[in-house]
């Protein structure tokens, strides 16, 4: 647990750079490409000035612990992610990556352990809560809400939404809040697509996506939650390496702007060249964990994923 | 959703042109038989009536099962359960005082009308969250489970003799078992005009039609401004779901019913707009309940079976689930073709061939058919069985729609989950960025 690691690693500024090159031609889109490297901020409006977060290691994994019957899928897991990095979770199959964040985001009770946002215990709380409290994750096969447009997805994942209140969205008198409220939501809703450069299939059903299409849809709903850390698993999986660069940039642009990720993936090379730390479970423990130099130059993560003993 | 834009495009109005034009061919449709056939206009009238009747119940119940199961994905198959509690505790606010010597058994609490109609369907939406607290934590299917059980239930409950007749703040009231409960409060009619202070111009409205329905024109006037009445109590149903599904509430059912995991993990509390979603729906259910059998002068608790939940779903499914403008014509369509046509049907031959003598049973009506190839008798044996054989009808028909037409009459639709027109924004957004460009104002136009 080195409490330095390296803030700056060239291939992210080399994305960056990357990234205004070869814009696919979006016509609108392309302004908001190409600017993103300078100003940033601004391109991106969540309507609430980014990412707020006080502790410097914002989520902190602590001896947790889950069971299925009699497969101990997280045994004793611990591990803390620092604020505004880009963190991977790496393992080989079964080793408890996917559980681990359902435990982490409430989808799963875990038997023991913590789990502890922003300096705040949240083991157990209910899924809604913890996403409510910036802590936002995507789902592995991007679940998509299929016969929603993907403007409706979208306008779904604002927090705290005045219409969500039935009957202020229903009494005469207190719509118009709504329909304000609406407009502002849809306004950003619109800044996000552009930043994703997914603005020219707004109208289409969700379920009619591509399967990288469905990966944007399902970061760019995420970040509308206005999060403070993002949990992404899996999210290049089955997306093919132009999208897959085109994701990653963005990543490397919200890190920049002060969002914490935690990354689960398989493809190695691309955990290495993208985090600045790595994270390795194995059997549902952490193996080891440190800066990507370090894990593979670590024998004990080869032996693990070439099926050693360990 | 090519069917659906290519006729309410055209039609002037939309979706709202869309009903009324369905109404109308039903209602002419109707009306063409019967003037072919030489009804009286009083029997014409009767008949609207009767059909306006059932075209609003079931257009009500269809637009409030649309809340439950087209937009958040509940599978509610009691809804008679709610009708039945709605329509009890109505009578239990609103009927008046128990006097020994009168015609009822049991008396009421006396309250008007409108205190008894509100509490009955916050008893209903109570019920609905009593059923939902447990049962919404389960997958769907055990909600379907609970609500088929609780509406029977609901059934033997005012079946049983121990809610016959009990006492309530120093009153002798209660729900009159097996026997049926006698509605002996304020004709609903008469109160709603009396509101106003409007009934006796209604009676006078009422004798001016003896020019057109000599003898007692009252009875046929009355189920006619009791059917327009419903008609509006639909259109504020419309109103209100409409209003409910193009919401950011509505956007949140909507995405439960697509995946409840990501609506969750987006920080929506999903089991609280499960709960409020299902309540309404359940009010909704006990007021078209109540609105069915309050003119009814007496309700008995067989009546709540089973069956007119799945009148209600057929209804639904006809008109294409997660559609309101669909429902309101599911509930049209049902309640004309499948509900009242065979009764029409039957009427009517009844009325043209009226000596004919149906044989007793299907062993007397098969065999001229086998022996000499004759199927006049065949033909009446049928037509006197149609009240049964209508389910089966109806069966056939739910088994049709579902393999060939699942999305319903008007096919898959757009109605989008938002307080504001989505694409509409965006022509305008364009237009500020673009400085008007003409590409930009083509594409948005899609």
């Amino acid at each position: 647990m080195a409490a330095n690691p390296l803030p700056e690693v060239v291939p992210m500024s080399e994305a960056a750079d990357a990234g205004d090159g070869d814009e696919p031609g979006v016509e609108s889109g392309a302004t908001s490409g190409a600017g993103a490297v300078g100003d940033a901020p601004t391109e991106l409006n969540l309507g609430s000035g980014g990412p707020s977060v006080s502790e410097e290691y914002p989520l902190q994994v602590d001896s947790l612990r889950k069971s299925f019957g009699g497969i101990t899928a997280v045994d004793d897991a611990s591990f803390q992610v620092e604020r505004g990095s880009l963190t991977g979770l790496i393992g080989p199959n079964g080793a408890g990556k996917s559980t681990t964040f359902n435990l982490i985001t409430g989808m799963l009770q875990p038997d023991s352990g913590t789990v502890t946002f922003d300096g705040e215990d949240i083991t157990g709380e209910k899924a809604h809560a913890i996403a409510n409290r910036g802590l936002v994750r995507t789902f592995q096969i991007a679940r998509e809400l299929q016969e929603m447009t993907v403007l409706e997805n979208m306008m779904l994942a604002p927090k705290y939404q005045r219409g969500e209140a039935l009957w202020r969205s229903v009494t005469p008198g207190f719509r118009g809040d709504v329909i304000e409220q609406e407009s502002e939501l849809l306004d950003r809703v619109w800044n996000v697509l552009e930043f994703f450069e997914i603005d020219h299939i707004a109208e289409e059903y969700a379920g009619n996506l591509s399967g990288g299409q469905r990966k944007l849809l399902e970061m760019a709903r995420a970040l509308l939650t206005d999060p403070d850390m993002l949990l992404l698993d899996e999210p290049f999986a089955g997306v093919n390496p132009s999208l897959e660069r085109r994701l990653l940039d963005h990543i490397h642009e919200l890190r920049e702007q002060g969002y914490t990720f935690l990354l689960v993936e398989h493809d190695m090379d691309l955990i290495m060249e993208n985090c600045e730390r790595v994270i390795v479970l194995h059997q549902g423990r952490v193996l080891t964990e440190g800066t990507p130099a370090e894990i593979q130059a670590n024998e004990e993560v080869i032996e693990a994923y070439l099926g050693g003993n360990v | 959703m090519s069917v659906r834009d290519d006729v309410s495009a055209r039609l002037p109005g939309g979706d709202a042109g869309l009903i009324v034009a369905v109404l109308l061919v039903i209602y002419a449709a109707y009306v063409l038989i019967g003037v072919g056939l030489g009804y009286s206009l009083r029997g014409q009238l009767n008949t609207i009536a009767v059909l306006t009747f059932y075209i609003g119940v079931f257009a009500m119940l269809a637009l409030a099962l649309n809340l439950h199961w087209g937009y958040t994905g509940l599978f509610n198959i009691g809804i008679v359960g709610f009708m039945a509690v709605g329509i009890y505790v109505m009578a239990l606010v609103s009927k008046p005082l128990y006097e020994s010597g009168g015609a009822a058994q049991v008396g009421g609490l006396g309250l008007p009308l409108v205190v008894g109609i509100i509490a009955g369907m916050v008893a209903a939406a109570l019920l609905g969250l009593v059923i939902a607290l447990p049962a919404l934590r389960l997958r769907a299917d055990y909600l379907a489970i609970v609500t088929i059980a609780m509406s029977e239930i609901v059934r033997f409950s005012f079946l049983s003799g121990e809610l016959q007749q009990f006492q309530l703040l120093g009153e002798r009231v209660g729900f009159g078992g097996g026997s049926g409960l006698i509605l002996d409060f304020t004709d609903p009619l008469e109160a709603f005009f009396g509101f106003f202070g409007l009934w006796d111009a209604y009676l006078g409205f009422v004798d001016s039609f003896e020019v057109l329905v000599p003898n007692n024109p009252k009875p046929v006037v009355d189920g006619l401004v009791y059917g327009v009445v419903l008609l509006f109590f639909v259109a504020a149903f419309y109103w209100l779901l409409k209003r409910t599904g193009e919401s950011p509430f509505g956007r949140v059912l909507k995405a439960i019913r697509e995946d409840e995991d990501v609506a969750n993990s987006l920080g929506k509390n999903t089991n609280r707009f499960k709960i409020k979603a299902f309540m309404l729906g359940c009010a909704l259910m006990g007021l078209a309940g109540i609105l069915w059998l309050m003119t009814s002068g007496a309700v008995t608790p067989n009546f709540f079976r089973p069956r007119i939940t799945f009148f209600v779903w057929i209804a639904l499914i006809i008109g294409g689930a997660g559609s309101n403008t669909g429902s309101v014509l599911g509930g049209a369509v049902f309640a004309a073709l499948l509900y009242q046509g065979p009764r029409y049907l039957k009427n009517l031959v009844d009325t043209v061939l009226p000596n004919a003598d149906a044989p007793s049973g299907f062993g007397p009506a098969i065999a001229p058919l086998i022996s000499n190839f004759d199927p006049a008798p065949l033909f009446f044996y049928t037509i006197d069985s149609i009240r049964q054989l209508q389910l089966v009808f109806m069966g056939l028909v739910l088994i049709w729609l579902m393999h060939n037409r699942p999305e319903g009459m008007l096919g898959y639709r757009k109605e989008t989950a938002a307080g504001i027109p989505l694409t509409a924004a965006r022509a305008r957004g364009t237009a500020e960025t673009d400085g008007g460009e003409s590409a930009s104002g083509g594409g948005s136009d899609e």
